[in-house]
C-alpha cells in the first residue's frame, strides 16, 4: 500500500513499472486488504506462509488462482489438530497447523506446533498442482498478537507497565486497523499513583509507560489512562487482548 | 456556610479522574450533593479521552471517603485562593507580580461569589509557599479557610 502510494506520489504509472504479482506474509492479512492491493498497485496479491522455526517464508505458497496456500508436502507433512486436546483433525476442519520436516537434514522438526489457526483443504486446485492446500491463518492458538510484523506477546506489555510504579495489573490491549496499518492501544486504570491535577503531568505519565513498554516490544503504543474498575479483573483468565481486526 | 473546611495553612483543592462519558460529572456531583456537601469552585481540564475535575468543596475530608467509596481516583493539592480587585487589569496585576518573581502559573480558574467589588481565583503553583509569600508581600490578598464561610 505505501508502494502504491509512493508511485502516485511521484506520479509513476503503474504502466511504468510492469509489475505483475506480489508475494505477501509475515503477518495476518485479509481479502479486502487483498482487494486494495490489486487495485492500487495492479497485480496479483498472493499468499505466503512459512515460520523461521521451519525454515522461514515457503512452507506454502498461493498459486494464480488464489484458492488456498500449496503447502510443500514433499517437504513438510501437514497435520490440524485442536489445540486443546492434540487430537487431530480432518480436511475443511479449523484447528492449529502442526508441521513435521520430511527432507531437512540435521535440525528435523517433527510435530511443530506452528500456534497458527487454520485448516486443510479437501479436494484439488484448479491449477493442476495435487498438493495439500491451506486456508488463510485466521488467528493463534496461544496469545501471541503480531502489530506491524512484530511478535508481541501480552506478558512482555505487562512487564513493562508493572514497571511503572503505581500501575494496576489491571489493563488491556486493543490492537484495531483502522486503515492499513495495526495500532495498539494500551489501556491502564488511573489510580492514585498515576492521576495528577496538571494535563502536564497527565502526558508526563502516559509519555513514560508509552516509553516503557515500547523498549520492550520495539513498537509505539497508544496508552490510555482509564477509570478504576473499569477493565476486567483478573478472575481466571481477563481479557487482556482485544483484537479488533477482523482476519476471518 | 456550616461546614468546617480542611485544616492546615494553604488551601486544598480535590481533583477527580472523570473518563469522557455520559453521566460522569452529574454521577459526582450526585454523589457530592447527597452527601451536603458545598461546591465552592469547579474547572475541567479535558482532553479527548478523559478529564480532570478540579473541584473546591466544603468538606475535602468527606468528598474524598465518598468519591472513594464509588470508585473514582481523586487527590488533594494545595493550591492559593486568592480575591483580585474586580476591575480592569486587576488579574493583569497578579500576573505582572508573578512574572517579576519569576513564579510559574499551572492553572487557574475562577469562583462564583456573591461579592461585587472582588473577583476570587483559585491558582496552582510549582512552588505554592515562595508565590503566597510573594504574593501577600506585594499586598494581593489571600484567602485562608475562615475567609470561605463568607463566600
Amino acid at each position: 500500500m505505501y508502494l502504491g502510494e509512493s508511485l502516485k506520489k511521484y506520479g509513476i504509472s503503474l504502466d511504468e513499472i510492469n509489475l505483475k504479482a506480489g508475494i505477501f506474509g509475515a503477518e495476518m492479512w485479509t481479502e479486502e486488504m487483498r482487494h486494495k492491493i490489486e487495485e492500487t498497485l495492479g497485480i496479483k496479491a498472493l499468499n505466503i506462509y512459512g515460520l523461521t522455526e521451519v525454515m522461514g517464508p515457503g512452507v506454502a505458497q498461493e498459486c494464480l488462482e488464489q484458492d488456498g496456500i500449496h503447502i510443500s508436502d514433499d517437504h513438510f507433512y501437514p497435520e490440524i489438530i485442536n489445540p486443546e486436546t492434540g487430537e487431530v483433525l480432518g480436511d475443511d476442519e479449523k484447528g492449529e497447523l502442526v508441521l513435521t520436516t520430511l527432507t531437512r537434514d540435521g535440525t528435523p522438526v517433527i510435530r511443530f506446533r506452528t500456534k497458527d489457526l487454520t485448516s486443510l483443504m479437501s479436494g484439488n486446485c484448479k491449477c493442476g498442482r495435487t498438493t495439500k492446500r491451506m486456508t488463510r491463518i485466521t488467528g493463534r492458538s496461544d496469545d501471541m498478537i503480531k502489530i506491524k510484523g512484530v511478535m508481541v506477546f501480552p506478558s512482555q506489555i505487562e512487564k513493562a507497565l508493572l514497571s511503572v510504579d503505581g500501575v494496576s495489573p489491571n489493563y488491556q490491549i486493543v490492537v484495531t486497523r483502522p486503515d492499513i496499518l495495526d495500532e495498539i492501544e494500551v489501556k491502564v486504570e488511573a489510580t492514585p499513583d498515576l492521576f495528577f491535577d496538571e494535563m502536564k503531568k497527565m502526558e508526563e505519565m502516559e509519555n513514560k509507560i508509552m516509553g516503557e513498554i515500547r523498549s520492550e516490544i520495539g513498537i509505539k503504543v497508544d496508552v490510555t489512562i482509564c477509570e478504576p474498575e473499569s477493565l476486567p479483573r483478573s478472575e481466571g483468565k481477563a481479557v487482556r487482548v482485544i483484537d479488533e481486526r477482523n482476519f476471518e | 456556610m456550616k461546614e468546617i473546611l480542611n485544616k492546615g495553612d494553604n488551601m486544598k483543592q480535590i481533583s477527580v479522574f472523570l473518563e469522557n462519558k455520559e453521566g460522569k460529572l452529574r454521577s459526582i456531583l450526585k454523589i457530592l450533593g447527597d452527601a451536603n456537601i458545598n461546591l465552592l469552585a469547579l474547572s475541567i481540564a479535558d482532553t479527548s479521552k478523559y478529564g480532570i475535575l478540579r473541584l473546591i468543596v466544603s468538606d475535602n475530608n468527606l468528598a474524598i471517603e465518598k468519591l472513594n467509596e464509588a470508585n473514582f481516583t481523586v487527590r488533594e493539592d494545595e493550591v492559593a485562593i486568592l480575591e483580585i480587585p474586580d476591575k480592569p487589569n486587576g488579574l493583569n496585576s497578579i500576573l505582572e507580580i508573578l512574572e517579576e518573581g519569576n513564579i510559574n502559573l499551572e492553572y487557574i480558574y475562577a469562583f462564583s461569589t456573591n461579592k461585587l467589588d472582588e473577583a476570587t481565583t483559585v491558582m496552582k503553583f510549582e512552588d505554592l509557599d515562595n508565590a503566597i509569600s510573594l504574593l501577600e508581600e506585594k499586598g494581593a490578598k489571600i484567602l485562608k479557610e475562615e475567609d470561605l464561610k463568607d463566600i
